[in-house]
């Protein structure tokens, strides 16, 4: 007996419609700067405007610092992790809950309530509050960087590579840097795009350490500027889906994880 | 010397390894203390003083101040989402901003949860056991890899410029169907609104997640049960639903904290004039509300609170779930 398909065919074409008709809407909508003319003239005062230059380039040279101090920081513990302390697992797994448990915005509130009185208060200066947006952000992508790390090692043989080096005469540093690190390329690759999707247009953290980043710029101009704020939109999202189609075509093969902070 | 050499490099340095390996997480430790258990520790701390820094409970009393709940013996109706229904008895319920902050983030919390989740199952249920061609599928985990990131300001814009008064939707009914979606009494900055766009970026975590869950199902399962003289709808009922329910449920609570901890879209689509309970701790933040730094401790903690708590559960029903879909 064939069950009929007419069902899962509408359920189907109800989520396409859903999940397409807001991009149609959006991209239609950025269009129409001129009325009854569509051109991309809204798409031109963006892009031509400083204001957009300047947070756009600060918020994607913060993004490269959280992918730098993210994988410095989480591939030496995980390579460490799994090879000398698998029971140490559990804490590490309570601290990636940690973020789920936090939100940005209270993660934020503590970070400054604690960062802008003594004996702390890095927040004051520039490069402090710099610092902190960086930090917040690898704490935000921490999940996922960890998990790509963790993934990257269980595909190889940690043991057995680090032992070969080892008996071939090599330091903590060259087994690292030559060896894991390599192995781990697409791993850390994957990881650099998620993050750098998450972070790049990320409001609340920045708006509270008053750093000129891309969020708070696209949503102060969401306020004023309609059009102009809707190409910024449509910019924003082919980034962003342009660093997840990559991630997603280097992860194929890996076992499809989801994402829980925001 | 060569040999010498070797020697002296493998062997002592192995012996200290074993000691000290724990050298090698202090950094990530360090950051996790400095990063993340620091500064909710503070809120913590902030929460359970009052002004003089002594230590009271005042704080979270204060945020149930003026609220009073009582059960008259009479019968009322009570309305949700615009549909409305009877009450066998009247509520009398006096609230406060804080608790009214909550209890609406609660409400759209569990309300997305409730419509992502059962329509993220629908179509994960449409593309893997409904007999569609195999490139549905594959799209589907695609399309809900990139909308699951999809969220925050974009998404609140994308929004306006779909269902606000001057939207593609709004102006396609408008024009061809003669249909003013605003008469009524639509607006894309209400409850209703803000749940059709929360629920764009749930949805694709439940494909993404029940997917494999749905995967998971043996094809001996429904078998047996048929051999056994099931139907359909009871080997649903009583072999698959059940199995399928505790990760169903967990996914759910992932979605409830998801939406309950989310700020951006929110502030975007209204202003930061819906009042929800990060919208609240935000103006806190910005010193608009509340006047008192402790109450605002409470509240970002009483957050905390309730994230933990769902993330418990979660716990729990994966356990439940991992008993019969192991792969």
């Amino acid at each position: 007996m064939k069950r009929s398909t007419l069902f899962p065919w509408i359920l189907i074409f109800l989520g396409f419609l859903y999940f397409f008709l807001p991009l149609i809407g959006t991209l239609d909508f950025s269009l129409r700067l001129v009325k009854d003319q569509i051109t991309l003239e809204a798409y031109k005062n963006v892009l031509t405007s400083a204001r957009f230059q300047n947070t756009f380039t600060y918020s994607f040279v913060m993004a490269l610092w959280t992918i730098l101090a993210g994988t410095l920081l989480i591939t030496p513990t995980a390579y460490w992790v799994h090879l000398k302390l698998p029971h140490l697992r559990p804490l590490i797994e309570f601290v990636t809950l940690l973020t789920y448990v936090v939100p940005a915005i209270i993660l934020v509130f503590g970070i400054i309530r604690v960062y802008s009185r003594p004996p702390l208060s890095i927040l004051e200066s520039e490069l402090g509050a710099d610092f902190l947006l960086v930090m917040g952000y690898v704490a935000m992508s921490l999940p996922a960087m960890y998990r790509s790390v963790d993934t990257g090692l269980r595909a190889m043989d940690v043991r057995t590579l680090t032992e070969a080096a080892q008996s071939l005469g090599a330091g903590w540093r060259t087994i690292l840097a030559a060896v894991i690190f390599p192995n781990l390329r697409i791993a850390l690759l994957s990881g650099a795009f998620i993050t750098f999707a998450m972070v790049i247009g990320e409001f609340t953290i920045a708006t509270f350490l008053a750093r000129p980043a891309f969020g708070p710029y696209m949503a102060n101009l969401g306020q004023t500027r309609p059009y102009e704020s809707t190409a910024l939109t449509i910019i924003s999202l082919s980034l962003t889906w342009a660093c997840i189609g990559v991630m997603q075509f280097l992860g194929r093969g890996t076992q499809g994880q989801i994402q829980v902070t925001r | 010397m060569q040999t010498t050499q070797t020697l002296s490099a493998v062997s002592p340095p192995r012996a200290r390894n074993i000691s000290f390996a724990w050298l090698g997480v202090v950094p990530f430790f360090i950051f996790a203390i400095l990063f993340l258990i620091l500064p909710s520790a503070t809120l913590l701390i902030g929460s359970v003083q009052d002004r003089q820094g002594n230590l009271t409970l005042g704080n979270f009393a204060g945020m149930f101040q003026g609220v009073t709940l009582k059960f008259v013996a009479a019968p009322s109706e009570a309305s949700l989402l615009g549909v409305t229904f009877p009450l066998p008895f009247t509520v009398d319920f006096q609230s406060n901003s804080i608790v009214s902050a909550y209890i609406l983030s609660m409400q759209v919390g569990i309300i997305t949860a409730l419509t992502g989740g059962i329509f993220g199952f629908l179509l994960a249920y449409a593309a893997v056991l409904g007999g569609l061609p195999k490139f549905v599928r594959s799209a589907l985990l695609t399309f809900s890899g990139v909308a699951s990131y999809f969220s925050g300001v974009p998404l609140a814009f994308a929004f306006v410029a779909t269902l606000g008064r001057l939207g593609f939707i709004t102006v396609l009914l408008r024009n061809y169907f003669d249909f003013d979606l605003y008469m009524t009494g639509f607006s894309v900055i209400s409850l209703l609104g803000l749940i059709l766009t929360y629920t764009y970026f749930q949805f694709p975590l439940m494909v993404l997640v029940i997917t494999p869950a749905l995967d998971g199902l043996k094809r001996e399962w429904r078998e047996a049960s048929e051999n056994l003289g099931a139907s359909g709808a009871e080997y649903w009922r009583y072999v698959a639903f059940p199995i399928i329910l505790p990760s169903l449920l967990g996914t759910m609570i992932l979605l409830f904290g998801n939406s309950f901890g989310a700020v951006a879209t929110a502030y975007a689509l209204t202003g930061g004039n819906f009042q929800l309970a990060t919208i609240l701790i935000f103006r806190q933040i910005r010193g608009e509300v509340l006047q008192d730094p402790g109450l605002g401790y409470a509240v970002a903690v009483g957050m905390i609170i309730v994230m933990a708590l769902s993330l418990a559960l979660y716990y729990w029903l994966q356990r439940r779930s991992e008993r019969w879909l192991r792969r």
